[in-house]
């Protein structure tokens, strides 16, 4: 599914990721954990495309295709998804409209027909009904003044409906109530498949009850330094990061 | 003199006999005038080049016969509607059944002696010809215009929509628009000023005044809806009076064009007063458009609410003059003023200058003015969701007047405007409509 190798990406002639590494296979679950300012937003942005993030090295392959030549709007519509961790507000934008676009700039770059409206709102009610959200949110402008918890929720109901072939969530845990956080886990969990895979940040290990990763991966400094199976995040939860860095230097 | 000006004095106009003394009254403030430079200060962004370069003045409208109310029909909008064609009124085109008693809308040509009298009486009552030229030059030359006059106490019960439409024409040529309300004590009126065309390239200069009179308690409704194809030239203004306790709530929207220039003029005459003026310009290409806005606030405890927002594309070219005049008697006045502009290109450009003249102590008054290009951390949002660069940057556009005109007190007008915008915006059909029409 993705393959990174070696990658380096610069922020402002900043380096920020410095050889990084991944292998992530179709209907797996990678959970990337690690220090403040490690670079782990930066991944997600340098993966889906964000104007800005300058890769300076290394090759990412995704589902076959070079994902470094595409342009953001061409990777999101083969199917890469970031929920961010700071969503954007845009006033005067109806999140319906902002949605319906979305979907259907993926649709036609699928060779399939726009949604029809009423098919759309259907789908859209439905799936507000599953992360929480009033259907008043759909008529608001996109995440324009959504308490932290609704637009964590207005991330994955995007995802939800774009249905992605790799979803990154960069901390949609954070900021969210406890029955948030079940549903969060619920909506990833739900869209679960062998042909689906997802990446998900988070500082907490307790996401991770909910959504079970197969790996977990420290990133710090750039780099991806320690990686494991599940306990490793049970491990980190209990002695922080520090020994890792230690045994790494 | 400007050949302009030399042109104009030898123009006799026609119409009604009691037209000459307003025509006279034009004439003698225009033999003193000085044709407006670059170093006159209201015209000083805002070329006149398009009236120096065209004789206009050489011609006047002619009717023509043609099924045109695909240009101007508002769906789900039943009004009392005029038309004038190239400025000729059209009796086809409109609709004046079923006006209620207490209420007259004419023709200045079809005055009777009583509103004779009254046009007489209120004609050039707000506005200030010698101050604002073309109003000097359109008073010299109109002989038709619209009156409406409502009653005391009473609530016109369906809008006024008065459309001037034009088309092009063999040679260059001017209409003379003018329009005269007379709102009684207590009453209450909806009007819609629309300008259109039909879709060729226009060779029009369309000068119009038009006169808001609220006497006390009044209120009105006013849209000022400039849709005039690229090439229509339109100087123009808006003077309202509104005495104690009257309100108007006065929306403006323009394209632009090769000269496009509203003044809109508001005195608060009588204590209690309330306006808000709100206003959207969208030029692009090499269009330019001017809309200098003046509040004379004479009176106390009066209120004003004025937002403009402007988007100008490509080479475009925008002026915001926003000016609020407080004077010394006018204690208790609140006022605010916020202009913003977005600039879809490194070439726009845009003159905004908000002035606030205060002469009394004890007032609230606030303004402000930004200018900003397009979000970049909104554009990529988009762009992260697979929305293309150009699709984005019509949303966020759109997005960034939407509110202005999504909070129209009349849906009809906010469904009429969306899809001409939309469609201003290059886009093919509208999600919006689509989406409302789903729910
Ligand atoms: N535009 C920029 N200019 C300079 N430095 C930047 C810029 N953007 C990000 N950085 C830096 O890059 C580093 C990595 O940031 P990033 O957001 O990827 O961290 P993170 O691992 O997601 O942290 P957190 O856990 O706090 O979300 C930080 O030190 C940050 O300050
Ligand atoms: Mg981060």
């Amino acid at each position: 599914m993705l393959s990174i190798r070696d990658l380096q990406v610069t922020v402002d002639d900043k380096q920020i990721l410095k050889g990084l590494n991944l292998q992530i296979k179709a209907g797996e679950v990678h959970a990337i954990m690690g220090p403040n300012g490690s670079g782990k937003s930066t991944t997600g942005y340098a993966l889906a495309g964000k104007p800005g993030y300058e890769v300076i090295g290394g090759e990412v392959e995704f589902l076959g295709k070079n994902l470094l030549e595409l342009d953001a709007e061409e990777r999101a519509r083969e199917g890469l998804f970031l929920a961010f961790q700071y969503p954007v507000e845009i006033p005067g934008v109806s999140n319906m409209e902002f949605l319906k676009a979305s979907v259907d700039a993926q649709r036609e770059h699928h060779g399939l027909e726009p949604l029809d409206a009423v098919s759309f709102m259907k789908k859209a009610r439905d799936i507000c009904k599953v992360v929480g959200l009033d259907q008043s949110f759909l008529k608001r402008g996109v995440n324009e003044g959504f308490s932290g918890g609704e637009k964590k929720r207005n991330e994955i109901m995007q995802m939800m409906l774009l249905e992605p072939k790799l979803a990154i969530l960069d901390e949609t845990d954070s900021g969210l109530d406890i029955d948030a956080l079940q549903i969060v886990a619920n909506g990833v969990n739900a869209l679960r498949s062998p042909e689906r895979s997802f990446i998900v940040v988070t500082h907490y290990q307790r996401l991770l009850d909910y959504i079970v990763p197969d790996y977990v991966h420290v990133l710090a400094g750039g780099r991806i330094i320690k990686s494991g199976d599940k306990s490793l995040a049970l491990e980190l939860e209990e002695k922080g990061y520090g020994w890792i860095e230690n045994e790494v230097a | 003199m400007s050949q302009f000006l030399e042109q104009l004095a030898s123009l006799r106009a026609g119409g009604p006999a009691w037209l000459q003394a307003v025509h006279d009254a034009g004439a003698a403030i225009l033999r003193d005038a000085a044709w407006p430079t670059r170093k006159t200060e209201s015209w000083k962004y805002t070329s006149l080049r398009p009236l120096e370069h065209i004789n206009f003045l050489a011609e006047r409208g002619h009717a023509i016969n043609a099924d045109l109310s695909q240009h101007f029909a508002i769906a789900n909008f039943d009004a009392y509607r005029l038309v004038f064609v190239n400025g000729v009124f059209s009796a086809n085109l409109s609709d004046l059944q079923g006006l209620p008693a207490g209420v007259e809308l004419i023709r200045f040509a079809d005055a009777n002696a009583s509103q004779q009298e009254l046009l007489v009486k209120y004609l050039n009552s707000v506005v200030e010809a010698d101050c604002h030229l073309f109003a000097a030059v359109n008073q010299q030359l109109i002989e038709d215009g619209v009156f409406l006059h409502v009653g005391k106490n009473i609530e016109l019960n369906k809008p006024v929509q008065i459309v001037w439409l034009s088309s092009a024409q063999e040679k260059p040529f001017h209409i003379p628009q003018r329009f005269l309300l007379l709102a009684e004590n207590h009453s209450s009126v909806i009007l819609v000023e629309q300008f259109v065309s039909t879709a060729d390239s226009q060779n029009s200069f369309t000068h119009g005044v038009t006169e808001l009179c609220l006497q006390d308690g009044a209120r009105c409704e006013h849209y000022r809806i400039h849709l005039e194809e690229q090439s229509a030239v339109h100087v123009g203004g808006v003077y309202a009076s509104l005495a104690a306790n009257s309100y108007l709530d006065s929306f403006h929207l323009g394209l632009g064009g090769p000269l496009k220039r509203v003044d809109v003029v508001i005195n608060h005459n009588g204590p209690g007063a309330d306006c808000q003026l709100n206003g959207v310009y969208l030029p692009q290409g090499n269009q330019q458009i001017d809309y200098h806005t003046t509040i004379e606030h004479r009176v106390p405890n009066c209120t004003t609410q004025e937002v403009f927002r402007g988007i100008v594309a490509d080479n475009a070219k925008a002026v915001f003059n926003g000016r609020i005049h407080i004077h010394p008697q006018a204690q208790k006045t609140r006022a605010e003023l916020s202009n913003k502009n977005l600039l879809l290109s490194d070439k726009a450009e845009v003159n905004t200058k908000p002035e606030l003249e205060i002469y009394a102590d004890d007032v609230q008054c606030a303004h402000g003015a930004t200018v900003a290009r397009m979000d970049e951390n909104a554009l990529h949002y988009f762009l992260m969701r697979g929305i293309s660069r150009k699709e984005a940057e019509v949303m966020l556009s759109f997005g960034f007047i939407n509110e202005l005109i999504g909070q129209l007190k009349q849906e009809a007008l906010t469904d009429y405007l969306r899809p001409v915008l939309t469609h201003w915006f290059g886009r093919e059909t509208s999600l919006v409509d689509e989406l409302a029409a789903a729910e």
